[in-house]
């Protein structure tokens, strides 16, 4: 039997629904040691803001049960950096590059969005609106709706390629943040960025993360992802890509059915580098089982 | 930079040296073969989802096919790994960083290390058999004592309770008159330690490279996690990748 793993988003289409998430895989340089990078859905790039940042004092990672606290702080080489140095690398692993662009006002967003926009091998840009572990930008545009509708109006103007709002947890209501997206003409949402959460050292009784509070990844977020995601999915129709706490091909399979149209996988990665090539073949093995001849035919098939 | 390697290795003993240390030695062939000194692996400890993450360790020696690591009990992770038995497997990625560089034109090197510190040194010192080796070896206390793989060793104990009293960096101080520039200095232990290294070398104009922990969760330059700032510009350098093994000015500690 022939199975079509292909799945659409917008205007971007990819082989398989398995996408590398943003600020778990670099620039694609070291995770290509591990894996042909075009065979795999897309990648999306670590976030890229105007200037370049160097990120929180350590400590910055922290394990938790099931899961891992991080505070990065949104290190990265910046835009012109990114441009001369890391777009030729992406060029030459021939992948489908998906671009995180995170700011700290909404000039700079669209500012990178048009400079990057030039690029053939960026096919579509994903808005970090909901990094919890920055001060300025991240969560604050995050948990405001009219910001994030603001943002995607303008980040639209300023591209024709697909546009894919990242959107947080830490709010009460996801899917009126993906309502704003879809209502100012985003083509898809990305959900969820990490809960903000911490963890304390009992004898010193100090956060153990220097930034106080992180992002929590990993299997323990799991659950809210897919309650989230089922949320949107119920009230917005929207392409949705579903992310938290991926693991294995069967939460790939289980996030699809939840409404994702594809997935991104984060913190398995630093376990487990070969983990979307597990991905890939599992659920087209679990397609062969299950006569599904159309992987996109599993996106939103829950019975409720 | 040579390849990273994932495989599935075989637990060939792991034996407890005392109260809280092992050493472990499994069966390895592909990193075994690649290997180099100072350079260290990501053991993932279990199968499931707990511990979630891999835990780094140096490698502490290599024999033929086989890996030895040499570890403190000190958590959840070092304590599974701790009840590991023969013929358990045990999934580990590596070799991964930089190790320590031992080409440079030095005659005698200085070892200087601090309780499990000493993990990365039994290979270094297999591998520069022809140099004169020096090893400042600190405790906390006597039971605590370990020289597995070790040469010429000069101890130093917290506590007094075995011949120098204080560190091994104050025993370096009191016997350190001769160093001069065919000296070398490798280092690894506490941060504290590694301070007051530091300040002895630049008095001195001695070389040292010393390896660095940190926490981190991929051990291949992914996570961004093990950052530690760096002396020149003001940046963050990754243990894992740009390090762990630092030129000791390289680096703010
Ligand atoms: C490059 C490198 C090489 C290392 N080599 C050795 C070695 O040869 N032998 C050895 O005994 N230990 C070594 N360590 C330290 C070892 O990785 C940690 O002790 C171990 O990960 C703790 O795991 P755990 O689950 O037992 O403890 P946890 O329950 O995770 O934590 C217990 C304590 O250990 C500290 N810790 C946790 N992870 C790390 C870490 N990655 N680095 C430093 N401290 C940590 C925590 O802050 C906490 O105080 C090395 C670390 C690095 C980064
Ligand atoms: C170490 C680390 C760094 C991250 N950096 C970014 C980032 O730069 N931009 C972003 O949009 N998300 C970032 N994330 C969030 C992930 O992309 C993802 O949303 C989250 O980890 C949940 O997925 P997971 O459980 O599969 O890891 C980061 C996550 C981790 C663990």
């Amino acid at each position: 039997m022939d199975i079509n793993l292909s799945v659409n988003i917008g205007k971007l289409k990819i082989c398989n629904p398995i996408i590398l998430a943003s600020g778990t895989v670099g620039y694609g340089e070291e995770i290509a040691k591990f894996l042909e990078l075009s065979k795999i859905g897309a990648i999306i790039t670590k976030s890229i803001s105007l200037k370049p940042r160097k990120g929180n004092p350590p400590q910055r990672i922290v394990e938790t049960p099931s899961g891992m606290l991080n505070a990065i702080g949104l290190a990265n080489v910046g835009l012109e950096e990114f441009i001369t140095n890391k777009i030729p690398l992406l060029e030459k692993f021939n992948s489908t590059v998906i671009c995180n662009i995170a700011a700290s006002s909404i000039e700079e967003y669209v500012e990178c969005t048009r400079t990057l926009n030039d690029f053939d091998i960026i096919k579509a840009f994903e808005i970090n609106v909901s990094c919890p572990n920055v001060r300025e930008g991240g969560l604050i545009f995050g948990n405001d709706l009219s910001a994030v509708g603001k943002i995607t109006n303008q980040v639209r103007a300023a591209t024709e390629k697909t546009i894919i709002i990242k959107l947080s947890p830490n709010n009460s209501q996801i899917s009126e943040f993906a309502q704003v997206v879809k209502d100012e003409g985003g083509d898809a949402v990305s959900a969820i960025n990490t809960l903000v959460g911490t963890a304390f050292d009992i004898n010193t009784r100090k956060p153990i993360i220097k930034n106080i509070t992180g992002g929590l990844s990993g299997p323990a977020i799991k659950p809210v992802a897919l309650a989230k995601i089922l949320e949107i999915s119920r009230k917005i129709n929207i392409p949705i890509i579903g992310l938290g706490g991926i693991m294995n091909w069967k939460d790939v399979i289980e996030f699809m059915i939840a409404g994702a149209s594809a997935v991104q996988i984060g913190t398995v990665n630093f376990i487990n580098p070969f983990a979307a090539y597990e991905m890939i073949e599992g659920i087209a093995n679990y397609c062969i089982s299950n006569s599904i001849k159309n992987i996109s035919e599993l996106t939103a098939s829950y019975q409720l | 930079m040579s390849k990273i390697i994932i495989e599935n290795s075989i637990v060939e003993s792991n034996e407890r040296i005392n109260s809280n240390v092992y050493l472990l030695k499994v069966t390895s062939p592909e990193i075994a073969s690649q290997i180099g000194v100072g350079q260290f692996c990501n053991i993932k400890v279990s199968d499931t989802d707990y511990p979630l993450l891999r835990r780094p360790l140096s490698i502490c020696d290599v024999e033929d096919d086989k890996l030895f690591f040499l570890y403190q009990v000190v958590g959840v992770g070092t304590e599974i790994l701790s009840r590991k038995m023969k013929g358990d497997r045990l999934n580990i990625l590596g070799p991964l960083g930089n190790g320590f560089n031992i080409q440079d034109d030095f005659e005698t090197a200085i070892i200087v290390a601090g309780g499990i510190g000493i993990a990365p040194f039994p290979f270094l010192i297999k591998k520069i058999m022809n140099k004169n080796i020096i090893t400042y070896v600190g405790f906390k206390t006597k039971a605590d004592i370990i020289d597995y793989g070790l040469k010429n060793c000069k101890y130093s104990t917290d506590d007094g309770s075995l011949d120098f009293k204080g560190t091994c960096v104050d025993l370096l101080k009191s016997e350190g008159k001769t160093l001069n520039s065919k000296c070398k200095i490798f280092a690894c232990g506490p941060n504290s330690m590694l301070r007051n290294l530091k300040e002895f070398c630049s008095d001195k104009n001695i070389t040292c490279e010393v390896s660095l922990e940190s926490v981190m969760a991929c051990g291949f330059g992914i996570c961004q996690g093990c950052a530690v700032e760096s002396k020149n510009d003001d940046n963050y350098k990754l243990v894992c990748k740009d390090g762990p093994v630092f030129n000791i000015n390289e680096i703010k500690i």
